[in-house]
């Protein structure tokens, strides 16, 4: 018998990193919001790695933040250690990675979410969409409650129809036993989506009691304190270490002899694995003259002693595990808590998907995460933030928000999905990114908090302090350009101190900035400025002016770019009409159906001549409809 | 990419006497402005003007031509676009160098209908013209990418592929080192970048004076036949001209008011230079001879140095040799039908390793000795034919020009202690530059070479 459950403004399937980024951006941007999920006891639970962060991922969450998503803080109330990366190398390949209390961080966030105002939690299997003529209408649980909404985001990770697989055991179940999501996956089947088959895995777990780290190099986190989030005041300084060993030859013998019981080889799994994220048999069989794997041993939270084996990703049987474990230094009398093992589960093939992350077959549904082929936590909460944010507006009846290649990561890696899809789980790498030094760690704030604002994500004081920013930047770079410092004694120290030649006229305090070996700190004493302004405004100043030369040949590419991404191309454009198309572009536009003319020329197969032609098309149609006037 | 600045010349090559390098884009003046020297600067001229002054080659400060420049501000023009159009008077080989210059300062050689289609996009054309204009795009293009195929298979682009691979590959490390801090591949070093980041740039230099060559079959190889009078200058040239077919007879030069020919010599085209001299030679003797040589040899790139095998070294013929050492020469004993009296050891010692051809003009000997010669002195590289055809496409010049540019700015960061990632920006650029010429520019390649080249992930 089926209830009516209620009325709401957007419904969000699924609370792991991307539902709860979607149900709070819903809520946050004015919508009535109703979020359900098998098992509350799941909310934003980490079913692999205990972290967030890294590189480009890391700044995915940077980005987050300054959209007014959650990811950031929750992080930095529950890390057990926090890193700054590639510290050595340039501002915009710098990333923060923490280490999670991966309990901790459920916790949080589910709080959170009970705490939020619009929002409303409850556990619940979906099983049917209510579409009607294209249009989703709300959902059905297997408890029979009917809901209605005006949008649904569907963040169903990999339960859908998920299959766990280890050694020669496999079984249908969600990530860590949890109960798949069968029915939905038959639903959207029904309802003429392309679903591809996603494999992925996870490394075994043992109890950090009987690791004898003394055989480790110990990993620690920062001394200095680090935040993800640009709103955190309070740090955590009690961190907890991580520690780094190899795989030997050992090892690679006792991966060697059991090849054949490994379901990857016999055949059992059928998915697409990720390239990045490959077995450790995958990887002594590819790289089979690499003499030593990196093993490192991750705390999973400060209230427990299991330890995640990083490394060791594995479907690999039960005591074939134990085996590998023991032959690894400080791991010969470990205890296996849980084994690892492989997940296969069916994903959205996402250039079915317009870039607001809404589908083209079934208006007002929308999907996010890992269903649409990505992988890891941070592309999750990502996209869930997008799709919750546009399900939002979109109920509101108000204009879509789509960041663009040179907004954000978050906008390479949805343009990425949905103009070129991708035929294994998708992870954001800065590689990926063409305008990189544009899209930092440092200036998440600056590019986004705009937009956060707008779509009613970012509260009004927090915006005013954000133009404050922005304003102190541009007053302090004023400041330098003028400042002029005489050559002199104090001068000269300086400069011969950081190895910087001298120099025989007065020059601007902006012209020693340039120099790389010279910082902020170094020249400010020598401006006579009695006032400082703080590391953050310093820090952006500092790469502002440091990188200008390369931050506006960027800025060159952009500008290009985006006289291409402002030709837009209508929804529903037949190509088939348009003569002089090749047979494969043609194909391939019908397919993704591009918005601009600039996706329409990253759409693989699509060349340089078809977009010529495109464009006498477009511009021909317009004249037409000039000439029909 | 639309939108960006084209240049093309935009008058039938080889006729008229003037020759018009042609811009249109945004671009159009600024490009302009780095080569064009004259009283005002391009931005700063009135539009719908023409201006007197000077091409200027930016790197080396040469002179390269003299020139009018219309300037046509947008709107008001044929493609709604900025456009500059270059009025050159000095023959083929300048207006091709001035349309390099203007290619390497960073136009985009323009597709075959494109300033058409431009105006079109821009709303100059009325729709009727539309279909035609798509059609020529089509066209054009088909043709190109066949043509494209069948260079692919040359070596040019096999050399092109290994820069990428090395570019490739080093910035695969880079990004490895980015994406991947923590994973025990080395970390790259300065060294190591400006190492393979030299190499490739000094491939690109070599690329680009085999392009040089490829310039060469579209202009002639300067060729010059010199010797004292009677030696047999004149039966060379006509051997020459009657062996092989002529390109291209009775070119007026634009800058010397002398005839040239041209002859073909397993596929070296030679330009013949002073032919007329060589002629007149024959009736005035003595008088201008040596001297005649001389001037013509200045501007020559290949020396055909005649001698008389009957006779006994000349202080001329001393004074020959030494006034083409260093050059390319190939040395023809005329006369072989005769008896012998030159030495010959001191002729090869003369020619110190340049080939020594004995040949009797008169019996038709040794002609075939001589084409082998010139053939293998220009394609020494061993570099094919249809290869140079390749690289003599202004498009892959231009491209080539910027990848050393690109790359030259990337050495210049690596000394001036810029971060590796910023420096791989100019590097990732460069690779795709090459990828340009040989029409493989998917960005993914790199994110293929990261997962195949290491072992990564968790």
């Amino acid at each position: 018998m089926n209830y009516e459950g209620g009325t709401y403004d957007v419904i969000v399937i699924g609370a792991g990193h991307a539902g709860v980024e979607a149900g709070l951006a819903a809520a946050r941007s004015g919508s009535k919001t109703l979020m359900l999920t098998l098992n509350l006891d799941a909310v934003a639970f980490m079913p692999c790695n205990p972290s967030v962060g890294g590189p480009a991922k890391g700044i995915v969450v940077r980005e987050l933040d300054a959209l007014g998503g959650e990811m950031a803080k929750n992080i930095d109330k529950t890390h057990i250690q926090m890193k700054m990366l590639n510290t050595g190398k340039g501002p915009a390949v710098r990333a923060l990675r923490a280490q999670a209390d991966k309990f901790m961080y459920q916790h949080e966030m589910k709080n959170t979410i009970e705490e939020q105002e619009n929002l409303t939690l409850r556990q619940g299997l979906v099983e049917k969409l209510i579409v009607e003529d294209d249009v989703c209408k709300g959902v059905v649980t297997n408890t029979g409650a009917e809901y209605t909404s005006s949008t649904v985001v569907i963040t169903t990770g990999t339960y859908l129809r998920g299959k766990i697989i280890l050694g020669e055991l496999a079984y249908e179940s969600g990530p860590n036993n949890m109960q798949p999501s069968v029915q939905l996956s038959h639903e959207l089947k029904a309802l003429g989506f392309d679903l591809v088959r996603f494999k992925t895995g996870t490394p075994p777990r043992v109890n950090g009691n009987s690791i004898d780290y003394s055989k480790t190099e110990i990993q620690p986190g920062d001394d200095q304190p680090r935040a993800f989030s640009y709103e955190t005041t309070k740090f955590i300084t009690d961190q907890l270490p991580c520690w780094l060993t190899y795989t030997g030859e050992a090892t690679h013998q006792i991966i060697n002899d059991n090849l054949s019981r490994s379901p990857m080889y016999s055949g059992m799994i059928e998915g697409t694995g990720p390239r990045y994220c490959p077995s450790i048999e995958d990887k002594i069989v590819r790289f089979n003259d690499k003499p030593k794997h990196q093993i490192f041993l991750e705390p999973e939270g400060r209230n427990t002693t299991e330890v995640y084996v990083q490394g060791l990703s594995t479907s690999l049987p039960e005591d074939v595990q134990f085996k590998i474990l023991q032959s690894i230094p400080g791991l010969e009398n470990v205890k296996m808590m849980r084994p690892g093992y492989a997940i296969e589960y069916d994903a959205m093939v996402p250039t079915q998907l317009w870039p607001t992350l809404e589908t083209k077959k079934v208006e007002n549904l929308f999907t996010a995460g890992q269903i649409n082929g990505t992988s890891g936590y941070e592309e999750a909460a990502g996209q869930g933030l997008m799709a919750g944010m546009n399900a939002s507006l979109k109920a509101q009846g108000k204009e879509p928000v789509i960041l663009d290649r040179s907004d954000a990561y978050i906008g390479v890696m949805i343009d990425d999905l949905v103009t070129k899809g991708t035929n294994e789980p998708y992870r954001l790498l800065t590689s990926r990114a063409e305008y990189r030094l544009l899209l930092r760690h440092d200036n998440a704030d600056l590019r986004l908090t705009e937009i956060g604002y707008q779509a009613g994500m970012i509260e009004q004081e927090r915006y005013d302090r954000f133009l404050s920013k922005k304003e102190a930047i541009e007053q302090e770079k004023q400041r330098m350009r003028k400042a002029t410092i005489q050559p002199g004694p104090e001068l000269e120290k300086m400069l011969t101190s950081k190895n910087s030649s001298l120099i025989t006229e007065a020059v601007t305090a902006m012209h020693l900035l340039k120099r790389p070996e010279l910082g902020y700190d170094d020249i400010f004493p020598l401006t006579g400025f009695t006032s400082r302004v703080t590391p953050d405004i310093a820090e952006q100043v500092e790469i502002q002016t440091k990188y200008e030369g390369y931050i506006s040949k960027q800025l060159d590419q952009v500008n290009k770019m985006k006289k291409m991404e402002m030709k837009k191309i209508p929804e529903n454009l037949d190509y088939s009409v348009i003569s002089g198309i090749a047979t494969e572009a043609r194909q391939k536009l019908t397919e993704v159906k591009p918005l601009s003319v600039g996706q329409a020329s990253r759409v693989s197969g699509v060349n340089p001549a078809d977009i010529s032609i495109l464009l006498v098309y477009l511009e021909q149609g317009k004249l037409a409809r000039v000439g029909e006037a | 990419m639309e939108f960006d600045t084209i240049a093309a010349i935009s008058t039938p090559v080889g006729e008229g006497a003037i020759a018009i390098v042609r811009l249109s884009g945004e671009q159009a003046f600024s490009i302009a402005d780095t080569l064009y020297k004259g009283k005002k600067r391009v931005q700063e001229a009135d539009s719908h003007t023409i201006q007197y002054g000077h091409i200027v080659d930016p790197e080396t400060a040469e002179t390269v031509e003299e020139v009018m420049v219309s300037v046509l501000q947008a709107p008001r023009t044929f493609t709604r676009e900025d456009i500059i159009e270059i009025n050159c008077h000095g023959g083929l080989v300048s207006v091709n160098r001035v349309l390099d210059l203007v290619l390497s300062a960073g136009a985009r050689l323009a597709e075959p209908g494109e300033f058409t289609k431009r105006a079109f996009l821009n709303g100059r054309i009325d729709l009727s013209q539309a279909e035609g204009v798509m059609d020529l795009i089509r066209a054009k293009t088909d043709k190109a990418m066949h043509a494209a195929v069948k260079q692919v298979e040359g070596r040019f682009s096999e050399r092109v592929r290994r820069l990428r691979r090395e570019l490739l590959e080093t910035v695969a490390h880079v990004e490895v080192n980015i994406d991947y801090p923590e994973f025990d591949a080395e970390s790259v070093t300065l060294d190591n970048l400006k190492r393979h980041t030299s190499h490739v740039r000094d491939e690109v230099k070599q690329l680009l004076s085999t392009a040089k060559q490829g310039k060469i079959l579209r202009e002639g190889l300067g060729t010059a036949i010199i010797g004292r009078p009677n030696v047999g200058k004149s039966s060379l040239m006509n051997s020459l001209i009657h062996e092989n077919r002529a390109i291209v007879t009775d070119i007026p030069g634009t800058t010397r008011d002398v005839l040239e020919e041209y002859v073909n010599i397993r596929g070296v085209p030679l330009r013949l230079i002073d032919t007329a001299g060589i002629r007149d030679t024959e009736d005035i003797v003595e008088k201008i001879g040596v001297e005649r040589s001389r001037k013509a040899l200045q501007e020559a790139e290949l020396i055909l140095l005649v001698l008389n095998s009957a006779e006994a070294l000349s202080v001329e013929d001393e004074a020959l040799f030494k006034a083409i050492h260093g050059l390319n020469a190939v040395i023809l004993l005329n006369k072989t039908d005769l008896d012998k009296k030159i030495d010959e050891d001191r002729v090869r010692e003369l020619a110190s390793g340049r080939p020594v051809i004995a040949a009797s003009l008169l019996k038709d000997e040794g002609i075939d000795e001589l084409e082998q010669a010139v053939s293998s002195l220009f394609f020494e590289e061993g570099i094919e034919g249809s290869d140079l055809s390749y690289i003599s496409n202004a498009r892959h010049v231009g491209l080539l020009n910027q990848t050393r540019q690109t790359l030259e700015d990337a050495l210049e960061a690596v000394e001036m202690g810029v971060p590796v990632d910023m420096i791989q920006i100019d590097i990732t650029r460069a690779w795709e530059m090459l990828g340009e010429i040989i029409g493989e520019n998917v960005h993914d390649g790199l994110i293929d070479q990261l997962f195949s080249q290491f072992c990564l992930g968790k």
